[in-house]
C-alpha cells in the first residue's frame, strides 16, 4: 500500500512538471504573439489591411482546435512559422504527394480553400489555377495533417513506454517494478482490475483486456499531448469528431461482433417483457445499440474540445483587451494565466477521466455483449 | 463546419495507425506485461499461502506438542498416583499380613502352652497319684508291719464305726 502511494506520488511530480512546463511553454507562444501584435501598429500599413488583421477570437480557436496541413507554430500570415507537412492526394489525376506548402500557391495542381460556410476543402486546379469542380469531387485527401502526426507521435510513444516496459520484465522476471515499470504498472493493474474484471467479468477480461489498455493509454496519452501548447502537442486530436468517431466505431463492431444470443435478444425481445410493450421497447432497444457508441463518440470529443477552447479562450481575452489598450492587455494576461493553469490541472483530470470512461464504458458494453444466460436464470429463480 | 464533419482522412490514417499499434503491443507489450503481472501475481500468492499454511503447521505441531506434553503430564500424575496407591496397599497389606500372622502366632503359643499346661498337669496329677500310692504303701507297710499295729488299727476303725 505504501509503495502504491508513494507511486502516485511520483505519478503526481511528474504531471506537476510535465504541467510546468506546458504552462511556461504557454506563456512563450503567448509572448510570441504578443511581439507579433505589438510591431503591428509599427509596420504602417493600409487602415483596410489592418482592419482586417483586426484580431477574431473565433477564427484564431478554430483554427487552433481544427486539423491542419501544417503545424502552425507561432506568428501570423508571412511570419507565421510553421512546420510543413506532407500532403498526400488522390483523385482521378493520379497521386500527388507534396509539402504543405505549396498548398497555398496551388503549384501542385491541389489549393486548401475556405468555402462560404466556413469550412474547408481542398480544391483541384485546372492549370489555369481556376477550380477545376469535377475534379474536385475526386479528390481523396489523405494527407499527414496536424492530428495525423500527432497519432503517430503517440503511436511512438505508447511503443517507446510499453515495449520497453514489457522489455524490462523480460529482463528482470518477478522482481519489484522499477523505472518505466513503476509508472506503467499501477495504470496497466487498474485497467485490468477495475475496468476489465469488473465489467467483463473473470472468465473473459482477458480477450478484450489488450484492447482496452490500448484504448485508455491512447486517449489518454493523446489528451496529455494535447496539453502541450506547442510542438510536439497540442494537436486536438480526441477532440477531433474523426477521432472520437473512429473510436467508437471500433468500439461498436467488437460490441456487435461479439454480441452473444442472451444480448441479440436482450435488444429483439427482451424476456419477461408482454408483447405490447415489446412493439415500443425494441425500436428503442435497437436505437440504444447506435446510440452507445455515439454517445461515447459525443462525450470524448465534446470534453476534449470544450477544454482546448476554454484555455484558448483565455488566452484570447489577452488579445481582445491588448487591443484595446496594450497594458489592459498585460493586466488581464495576469487572470488570463491563472485561469488557464487552474483550467489546465482541471484538463489534466479530464483527460484521464475522459479515457477512464471511454475503457469503462467501452468494456460495459463488452460485458453485456458477452454475457450469457444471465437474465434466463434470474427468471427461472423467480418463478 | 469543419468541427463536426470527419475527414476521411483522419479517419483513414488513425485506422491504420490505431490497428498497427493494437497489434503491435498486444503481441510485444501486453501479453509479456500481462503474463508477467500474473506470474509475478501467482507468485505471492503462493508465497503467501505457503506461509500462511506453514504458520499454520507450526501453530498445529505447536498446540501438538502442548497437548504431548499436557498427556505426558497427565501420564505422569496418574503413574505417581498409581504408584502411591499401590505403595498405600502393599503397606497395608503388608501389615494386616503381619498382624494376622502374629495373631496366628500369638493363638498358636498360647494354645502350645495351655496343652503344655494341661500336660503338666496331668503329669503332675499322675506323680501325685504315684506319689501317694508310694507313701500310702509305705505308711500302710509301717503301719501294717506289725500285728498289734494290725490290731490297734482294726481297733480304731472299729471304733470309728458306729454302730447306730
Amino acid at each position: 500500500m505504501a509503495y502504491k502511494h508513494s507511486c502516485f506520488r511520483t505519478f503526481s511530480l511528474r504531471f506537476l512538471v510535465l504541467f510546468a512546463f506546458s504552462c511556461f511553454s504557454t506563456l512563450a507562444v503567448a509572448g510570441d504573439e504578443d511581439n507579433a501584435n505589438a510591431s503591428r501598429p509599427t509596420e504602417k500599413q493600409a487602415s483596410a489591411e489592418a482592419k482586417e488583421e483586426k484580431f477574431n477570437a473565433g477564427e484564431t480557436i478554430m483554427e487552433h482546435i481544427g486539423d491542419s496541413h501544417e503545424w502552425h507554430i507561432a506568428g501570423k500570415g508571412e511570419h507565421a512559422i510553421a512546420i510543413p507537412l506532407p500532403v498526400i492526394v488522390y483523385s482521378k489525376r493520379g497521386l500527388s504527394v507534396f509539402l504543405s506548402s505549396h498548398l497555398e500557391d496551388g503549384s501542385h495542381g491541389y489549393r486548401f480553400e475556405k468555402a462560404k460556410d466556413g469550412s474547408h476543402r481542398m480544391v483541384a486546379l485546372t492549370p489555369e489555377g481556376t477550380v477545376d469542380e469535377e475534379m474536385t469531387k475526386s479528390v481523396w485527401d489523405l494527407s499527414i495533417t496536424k492530428n495525423v502526426l500527432s497519432i503517430f507521435i503517440v503511436m511512438g510513444l505508447m511503443l517507446w513506454i510499453f515495449v520497453s516496459a514489457a522489455n524490462a520484465y523480460k529482463r528482470a522476471p518477478g522482481t519489484a517494478p522499477t523505472g518505466v515499470r513503476s509508472f506503467v504498472e499501477p495504470l496497466i493493474i487498474f485497467v485490468r482490475d477495475d475496468i476489465a474484471k469488473s465489467s467483463i467479468g473473470e472468465k473473459k477480461y482477458m480477450k478484450y483486456l489488450p484492447f482496452l489498455l490500448t484504448i485508455f493509454f491512447f486517449i489518454w496519452i493523446t489528451n496529455l499531448l494535447g496539453m502541450i501548447p506547442i510542438f510536439p502537442g497540442g494537436a486536438n486530436v480526441t477532440g477531433n469528431i474523426a477521432v472520437a468517431m473512429t473510436l467508437a466505431v471500433i468500439v461498436f463492431v467488437i460490441t456487435t461482433l461479439s454480441g452473444k444470443a442472451t444480448y441479440w435478444r436482450h435488444v429483439f425481445a427482451m424476456p419477461g417483457v408482454p408483447k405490447g410493450i415489446l412493439v415500443l421497447l425494441t425500436p428503442i432497444e435497437i436505437f440504444g445499440v447506435f446510440l452507445k457508441p455515439f454517445v461515447l463518440m459525443i462525450r470524448l470529443f465534446a470534453n476534449i474540445l470544450a477544454g482546448h477552447i476554454i484555455a484558448l479562450s483565455f488566452f484570447c481575452l489577452i488579445f481582445i483587451f491588448a487591443e484595446m489598450n496594450t497594458g489592459l492587455g498585460f493586466g488581464v494576461s495576469i487572470l488570463s494565466v491563472a485561469f488557464t493553469v487552474f483550467m489546465g490541472m482541471l484538463e489534466l483530470l479530464v483527460g484521464f477521466l475522459q479515457a477512464y470512461v471511454f475503457t469503462l464504458l467501452a468494456a460495459m458494453y463488452f460485458g453485456t455483449a458477452i454475457e450469457e444466460h444471465h437474465a434466463e436464470h434470474a427468471h427461472v429463480e423467480a418463478h | 463546419m469543419d468541427l463536426v464533419k470527419p475527414s476521411i482522412g483522419l479517419i483513414f490514417w488513425m485506422l491504420v495507425s490505431f490497428g498497427i499499434i493494437f497489434f503491435i503491443l498486444k503481441k510485444f507489450a501486453w501479453k509479456p506485461i500481462l503474463t508477467m503481472l500474473k506470474d509475478r501475481e501467482d507468485f505471492i500468492t503462493n508465497a503467501l499461502n505457503s506461509a500462511e499454511s506453514a504458520k499454520k503447521e507450526m501453530a498445529a505441531l505447536q498446540s501438538n506438542n502442548e497437548k504431548l506434553l499436557a498427556e505426558a503430564r497427565g501420564q505422569r500424575d496418574i503413574m505417581l498416583k498409581e504408584a502411591r496407591e499401590i505403595k498405600d496397599q502393599i503397606i497395608g497389606e503388608a501389615k494386616g499380613a503381619a498382624q494376622k500372622e502374629a495373631d496366628k502366632v500369638m493363638k498358636s503359643a498360647r494354645e502350645s502352652i495351655q496343652s503344655e499346661k494341661n500336660a503338666a498337669i496331668a503329669e503332675m496329677k499322675n506323680q501325685v497319684a504315684a506319689l501317694s500310692l508310694q507313701i500310702a504303701e509305705k505308711i500302710l507297710k509301717e503301719e501294717l508291719s506289725s500285728s498289734e499295729k494290725q490290731k490297734a488299727l482294726v481297733v480304731t476303725l472299729l471304733n470309728d464305726v458306729n454302730l447306730n
